[in-house]
């Protein structure tokens, strides 16, 4: 068996018994999977390595990506001309809203000046795109183009055109992770737009959403329309998150099943919004004044 | 000579690199990192390999390489850090205990002993994500193994193709 050249199979020199080394390294990644869930304080090993890995990320992305432009290419001219076409009749119905928003904005301004409100948070927002679905079949998650060297932070809300998306949950230098509303453990703080009642929206499986916790009597509807309550400080209030699909109301069970199905286009591919960080919701009234300084600075130091 | 399994295909093969080793699982990994979305019945290539080599070579791949490729693995997945650690410690130490037993048997009936290998990996990750409160993936998560175990006869082809050396027949020379 032996080759001319080469040393024999090390007999007797194997290191420690196959079974320790295995109790070994069970500890230590159950270890880790405890810390991971539980503390979160693996962070920054994530952070690390993925720095590490990110130019093979994007090698690895280059096939799928030549395989969409070619696809791309080949598709017909008809299909973008009608496309185009539809653009541009939705953009003109929704000029009718824009161009009366403006006036009304600014009238909403004025009378809350009048009132002496708290003035409504302006709304900033990066433009990013998805790249890929995260490989991990167990959530439900995707990767945009933007990162921290965008100034893109954890926590922000991400939209498209027609509604919420989901949230940025982990951000690397040049890409971040946004989780989708319909991801298990995303838990979205809405109101039904039609009665009013506030209620919180859950990920369900198979792309759908599911409000818990509602009593069987509630006043749901299939048709409705669920938009954020904004209440959580972390999306703005009034953006499109989801449609009743069906409530069942089982005599036998406390609360209704009522399923929804997202309004964005949550397992699609495209251009997406990543909204900037809400201001934290004021905790006391006092600390108002205090506040609005250095916040305004920040500010200030994005523009630039 | 007569208890000696006389399989066609068993040739003699030169000594295995080091460096091969790790550039096939370097290739694994990085086809694993090809985003297909969720797409069913792709194989978890970095597995695939790491069971091949632990079966191979259970001197050179063993429980450590699994370790290191399952924290890269969990990384590039974005999956809770030592999901895959844990699985494909469990692949490299069944891999290396029935190296032996598996070896002696022709390719078809070694990818019969990978897939349920395959399987009891994919079983300790859905094990731990569900208990650490994530979603079922659904049954179609489970045909990776089959796909993989399927590829068993072309991995083999490839990975021991360095080794293979050319055959020269003699006459006066028994093997």
């Amino acid at each position: 068996m032996s080759v001319v050249g080469h040393p024999p199979p090390p007999f007797f020199k194997r290191g420690p018994a196959p079974l320790a080394r295995l109790a070994f390294f069970v500890i230590l990644s159950l270890a880790l999977l405890v810390f991971d869930l539980k503390y979160r304080t693996l962070e920054w090993v994530r952070q690390g390595v993925a720095v590490a890995l990110y130019p093979l990320q994007r090698a690895a992305y280059t096939p799928v990506d030549l395989y969409e432009q070619v696809g791309a290419y080949f598709s017909r001219l008809g299909a973008v001309q009608q496309e185009n076409a539809e653009l541009k009749r939705k953009e003109l119905e929704s000029a009718n809203w824009l161009l009366r928003q403006q006036h009304l904005e600014l009238e909403n301004q004025r009378l809350r000046e009048l009132l002496d409100m708290r003035a409504r948070q302006p709304v900033s927002g990066t433009l990013a795109e998805i790249l890929y679905t995260a490989r991990d079949p167990f959530s439900r998650r995707v990767i945009v183009d933007k990162g921290s060297q965008h100034g893109i932070a954890g926590g922000q809300a991400v939209v498209d055109e027609s509604g919420v998306l989901g949230q940025v949950t982990r951000v690397f230098p040049l890409q971040s992770e946004v989780t989708l509303v319909t991801d298990k453990n995303q838990a979205v703080p809405v109101k039904i737009l039609r009665s009013g009642l506030r209620t919180v929206l859950f990920g369900a499986s198979g792309g759908q959403l599911e409000l818990r916790f509602l009593a069987a009597n509630a006043d749901v509807q299939p048709g409705d329309l669920l938009v954020t309550s904004g209440l959580d400080g972390v999306y703005q209030p009034g953006l499109p998150v989801a449609r009743v699909a069906r409530v069942d109301r089982d005599a036998a069970y406390s609360f209704a099943r009522i399923l929804c199905e997202p309004v964005a286009g949550v397992e699609k591919h495209g251009q997406v919004l990543i909204l900037g960080a809400r201001e934290p919701l004021p905790p006391q009234v006092e600390e108002t004044e205090a506040r609005d300084k250095p916040l305004k600075g920040r500010r200030a130091r994005k523009k630039e | 000579m007569a208890i000696q399994p006389t399989h066609s295909s068993r040739r003699i093969l030169l000594p295995v690199k080091q460096w091969f080793i790790l550039f096939s699982l370097a290739a694994a990994f990085f086809l694993d990192l090809i985003p297909l979305g969720h797409a069913v019945g792709v194989p978890d290539w970095v597995a695939l390999v790491l069971a091949f080599w632990s079966v191979r070579e259970p001197q050179r791949v063993g429980m450590g390489t699994a370790f290191v490729a399952g924290l890269l693995m969990d990384v590039a997945s974005g999956s809770v850090m030592g999901q895959h650690p844990l699985a494909y410690l469990l692949l490299a130490y069944a891999g290396g205990g029935l190296s032996r037993r598996i070896l002696w048997f022709p390719l078809a009936q070694q990818a019969l002993h990978v897939l349920p290998m395959l399987l009891a990996t994919q079983l300790v990750m859905v094990v731990t994500r569900m208990a650490g409160g994530a979603d079922f993936p659904g049954w179609g998560f489970f045909l990776g193994s089959f796909s993989g175990a399927l590829l068993w006869f072309p991995l083999t082809f490839v990975l021991l193709l360095p080794q293979y050396q050319p055959v020269e027949r003699d006459e006066n020379r028994p093997i």
